[in-house]
Order: C-alpha cells, then sequence, then structure tokens
C-alpha cells in the first residue's frame, strides 16, 4: 500500500523527516508514533499528497504522488488532525459536498451520506450545523467525512485527541469495524493504549528519524523488562533519588513527577527499595506497556 | 466559465482534476445559508445610479459622450457603474471571503486532501465570484433599461462585459489575499479601488484630464472596464473595444495562474 525509502521533507534548513524507510501492506493497521515535531505529521502529509516529498521515493497504492496525485487522493480517506469540517454547512451537507469533490454521483453521495451518519451515530444531527456538535460529534463526522469516498486507504492523525474515554471507544469500534472490513489503516497517535489496541505494526520516530519498528509486543520485549516500578517521592525534583536507586534495576527513568524502574519482577525491587531506607509516597508496580518503550527510546516524556 | 477550466487546463498550471464544479456547488450550498448578503450586492449599485445619474444628472444635463454625439447624464454614468460594481462584487469575493475561507475556515485544507488541486480551488472560486456576479449585473441592466439609460441592443454583451471585469479583478484580487497577513492589510485593496473608482473617467470623460495625466488613468484596468462598457450600453462599437477585452483578458489569465501558483504555494507545502 505505501512504501517509502529513504524518504526526507526538508523546511528550508530544517529536516523534518530523515531518509526513512516504511512499507504498509494491505489490510493492516500501522502507526507512527513520536513526541511532537518527531515528523508524524509531514510524513502523514506526503503520504497524503498534499506535500512533496524532497527526496527520496514514494509509492502509495502502486502510483507516484508527484505525478498520480488526484488518482490516488481519489482513493484515500483523510483524518487531518484538527476537524476541517466546513462550518458553513450542515452535518449531513458536509457529507454531500465531500463526496461531491470525489467527483461521485449526487444519487450515489446522498445514499452513502445516510448510511454514514448512521455509521457515525448522527443521524438525529443530520440538519444541525456543525459549530453547536461536541468535540466527538465532530470527530466522528469528520471519519465519516473521510470515508465518503471508501477508501482502501484511511490516514488518522491523532484521531482520538481531546475526546472523553467514552468518545474514545466508541471511535476505536468504528476504526476496528473498518479494519475487519480490509481498509488499511495508519495513524499517528501518542496515546500508547491506542497503539496498542489498534496496531498490529509500528514505528516509533524521533528527530525525523525511525528508531524502532514492530509489532506492540515486540517493541515491549526488546525494549522494556517484563515489569516496571513506579516510585513518587515528595520532591520537586526526583533526580537525587535515582542515584540512590542505583543497582536496583536494570534502568532508572527519571520522569518530572515519579522515577520509572526497569525490572523483571516489581515487587522484588519494591521490596529492595524500602531495605534502602527511602519512603516513597506511592509505589506501583505494573507490567511494562508500549509506553515505557517510548520514553526509552525517545529519551523523554510526550510532550504536547 | 469553462472557458476559463479550458484555459487553465492548455496552460503550465499546478494540478487540477478538473473538479471545480463541486467547489462552486459547495459555495452554493453554503449560500443557501447566508442569501441576505446576496441581496445586499443587488442595490449597491442600483443606488449610486439612482442619486448620481437621475438625481445629480438633471443639474448636469446632457454631457458628451465622444465623437460629438451627447447623452443623458444617467446614461453616461450607468456604464460605469455597473463596470464598477463587477469590479467590486469581485474583489470582496475574492479577497475578504476567500482570506475567511484561507485562513480562518481551513476550506482548502480539507479540500486539497481529496481529487481536487490547487487550480481547481482558483478555477472553481472565481467561476462562482463570476456567477454572482451576473445575478447582480443582470438585475443592473435590467433596471437601467426600464429607466430608460440603455441606448443600444449591443448593451445584451454588457452582461459576458462585466463577467469579463470580474474575471480580472477576482484572478489579481485572488493572488493579492494569498500575500496578506491579516485584517487590516485589506485596507491597501481599499487603498488602490477607491481613487480607480473615482478617476477612471467613471464620472466625466477622459477628456477632462491633462494631457500629460491620461496615460496614468488609460493604465489602470477599471478605465478599460468602464470605456468597454460605455462602448457597449452606448452602442458605440468599433474595433477599438478588442483592446480593452484584450487587456482585461491577459489580466484575468495572467491572474488565474498566479493565484492558482499561490495556493499550492501556501497549501501544499
Amino acid at each position: 500500500m505505501i512504501s517509502a525509502h529513504r524518504l526526507t521533507k526538508r523546511f528550508g534548513g530544517f529536516t523534518a523527516v530523515d531518509a526513512i524507510d516504511v512499507e504498509v501492506r494491505r489490510g493492516e493497521a500501522f502507526g507512527f508514533l513520536g513526541p511532537n515535531g518527531a515528523g508524524k505529521s509531514s510524513t502523514m502529509r506526503m503520504i497524503g499528497c498534499v506535500s512533496p516529498p524532497t527526496d527520496g521515493s514514494l509509492r502509495i497504492l502502486g502510483l507516484d504522488p508527484a505525478k498520480d496525485g488526484p488518482a490516488i487522493r481519489a482513493r484515500l480517506g483523510v483524518v487531518p488532525q484538527r476537524d476541517t469540517l466546513d462550518e458553513e454547512l450542515t452535518v449531513r451537507e458536509n457529507l454531500l459536498v465531500y463526496g461531491r469533490y470525489f467527483g461521485l454521483s449526487r444519487a450515489h453521495v446522498r445514499a452513502k451520506a445516510d448510511e454514514l451518519l448512521e455509521f457515525a451515530q448522527l443521524t438525529e444531527r443530520a440538519n444541525s450545523v456543525v459549530e453547536p456538535l461536541s468535540g466527538g460529534m465532530k470527530r466522528r463526522l469528520t471519519i465519516a467525512r473521510s470515508l465518503v469516498n471508501d477508501p482502501e486507504l484511511l490516514l488518522l492523525d491523532e484521531p482520538t485527541t481531546g475526546l472523553d474515554p467514552q468518545a474514545r471507544h466508541v471511535l476505536w469500534d468504528r476504526l476496528f469495524r473498518l479494519k475487519r472490513s480490509g481498509v488499511t489503516l495508519v495513524l499517528t497517535t501518542h496515546y500508547m493504549d491506542e497503539a496498542e489496541q489498534l496496531c498490529d505494526r509500528l514505528v516509533v520516530m524521533d528527530g525525523g528519524r525511525i528508531v524502532a519498528e514492530g509489532s506492540p509486543r515486540e517493541l515491549i520485549a526488546l525494549h522494556s523488562t517484563r515489569e516496571v516500578l513506579e516510585l513518587r517521592f515528595a520532591a520537586d525534583d526526583h533526580a537525587p533519588y535515582a542515584t540512590k536507586l542505583t543497582g536496583l534495576a536494570q534502568r532508572v527513568e527519571v520522569l518530572p513527577d515519579r522515577l520509572l524502574l526497569y525490572t523483571d519482577d516489581g515487587d522484588a525491587t519494591a521490596a529492595a527499595v524500602a531495605r534502602r531506607g527511602l519512603e516513597p509516597l506511592s509505589v506501583l508496580a505494573r507490567r511494562s506497556t508500549l509506553e515505557d518503550v517510548f520514553l526509552h527510546l525517545t529519551g523523554r516524556t510526550l510532550v504536547d | 466559465m469553462s472557458a476559463v477550466g479550458t484555459i487553465a487546463r492548455a496552460l503550465p498550471v499546478p494540478a487540477g482534476a478538473g473538479l471545480a464544479r463541486t467547489l462552486v456547488e459547495r459555495n452554493a450550498r453554503a449560500f443557501r445559508h447566508g442569501w441576505v448578503t446576496l441581496v445586499s450586492g443587488l442595490f449597491e449599485p442600483l443606488f449610486y445610479l439612482f442619486s448620481l445619474g437621475v438625481g445629480l444628472g438633471a443639474l448636469i444635463g446632457d454631457i458628451d459622450a465622444g465623437g460629438g454625439r451627447t447623452v443623458e447624464y444617467a446614461a453616461y454614468v450607468a456604464p460605469a457603474m455597473m463596470a464598477a460594481a463587477a469590479m467590486n462584487g469581485a474583489v470582496f469575493d475574492s479577497t475578504f471571503n476567500l482570506f475567511f475561507k484561507l485562513k480562518y475556515a481551513k476550506l482548502y485544507d480539507s479540500v486539497l486532501a481529496t481529487p481536487l488541486g490547487p487550480r481547481d480551488v482558483a478555477v472553481g472560486e472565481i467561476t462562482w465570484a463570476l456567477l454572482r456576479g451576473l445575478l447582480y449585473s443582470t438585475t443592473f441592466l435590467a433596471v437601467a433599461a426600464a429607466a430608460g439609460v440603455v441606448h443600444s441592443w449591443w448593451a445584451v454583451l454588457a452582461l459576458p462585459a462585466a463577467s469579463l471585469i470580474g474575471l480580472a479583478f477576482a484572478a489579481v484580487g485572488m493572488t493579492v489575499t494569498t500575500y496578506l497577513r491579516s485584517w487590516q492589510d485589506f485596507d491597501y485593496i481599499q487603498l488602490a479601488l477607491l481613487p480607480m473608482f473615482l478617476f477612471s473617467a467613471t464620472f466625466y470623460p477622459l477628456s477632462t484630464y491633462d494631457e500629460s495625466v491620461r496615460w496614468l488613468v488609460q493604465a489602470t484596468p477599471l478605465y478599460h472596464g468602464v470605456a468597454m462598457m460605455r462602448d457597449l450600453m452606448l452602442g458605440d462599437v468599433s474595433w477599438g473595444i478588442l483592446a480593452h477585452v484584450a487587456y482585461l483578458s491577459v489580466m484575468g489569465v495572467l491572474g488565474l495562474l498566479f493565484a492558482a501558483r499561490r495556493i499550492e504555494r501556501l497549501l501544499l507545502r
């Protein structure tokens, strides 16, 4: 579906995407993870054929974006990071008009709009203007809009950012259904649970480069320990505590509000911490997640 | 309007999918929710016609329309009002409305994610401005004819002539808009439009000016719009009118090319 080789994007002297190689296969859900400024959105824009690559090669659906931009875009669905709904139109009109941009017939678009309103649970708001809708509704409408041309490849840039937990689960459910029906999903996210839930494979980007690639499970096995012990101390700065913990874990990560100890047995490490006479405010032993991989690889907390 | 598309396709311009009409459709739909703005555009030129042409015209009497022929002032000024209205309508649509869609509504960000390209955006928006302008100019012409200030059947050609003026100004207006940073910058547009409206031989003949400044007046696009319109509505048509047509056509086509190029530069980075 997508084949990028040494794909590069430069803005003046700044390199946003630095010679990345990516292969996305038909039917899979593929994720781009990374902190802000890692180059995820620039990559997505190049894949969406709205940003010409500076260097390297890029093929989408077997076509060249430089030559076949309109033909590729006709088969893509795009959910941008920020909702770009048409606020001068109603909910239903947003779907109708967007479908027309793809050159679809009025009759086809009308039928499709009804189907998508149902899918996005917006049938009752069909004739409402867009502006007063809740964030979750707008997001669902944006996703419904991206499906109006029955895309083979759906690009989602931070699909659930800013939504409440219920709305996120509804959205994930819709995305699962799409995946089951054979749509290839490519998404960026900085929600690790979202990546673990949705992605078959993912890459972690940092500073325009790909720093890791694999399934969520593989990445955890490769870049993290089995368990993580979280310690919170009554101090503004947690760095001094890290030195007192040397030798207790395979690795210690210092976050602004807590320390993460990477270990194979969280409870045993917690007991060892207590034996050193340290008294954290809170102690939590848990399984390793993708977030730990992320922190390790990008060497920082998520900034947004 | 499809002529515009044909010209655009023939030239080495930014990509498009030939779907500009769907953007026109979008604008028509959006307009159904805000038709009041449509009506306001109808009245402005008519107010000018009656206040200046009929009201002030009663004091002025007849005026030399060139070639030793005299006409009543209302008949003299009506074509100028029609040309100026075509200019104002096109500029308004391609500056204020476009700026809002470009910077605030982010309309084209979502449009360009579909098969539509920057050329479709430029052609679609300008076509819409022209369609709207056509509605205004038709109304104006009908009222002017009813008021008895239209003197020739040539005046029927005043409708495509108004569209040509609209094309020239909308295309250049769109290009200019892509350079604007904030609403304050719109004052520069007013600064260019108002003197053109007042001094382009709109209210009095070119011969009023001293020989030394006539070339300056003749260099402005509105002068050519007004002169073309006046020839048609007074029935003084000669081959000379083609010079005006050529001036405005070149302005329109170049404007369209630059506008599409600028949209590409701005949005497809």
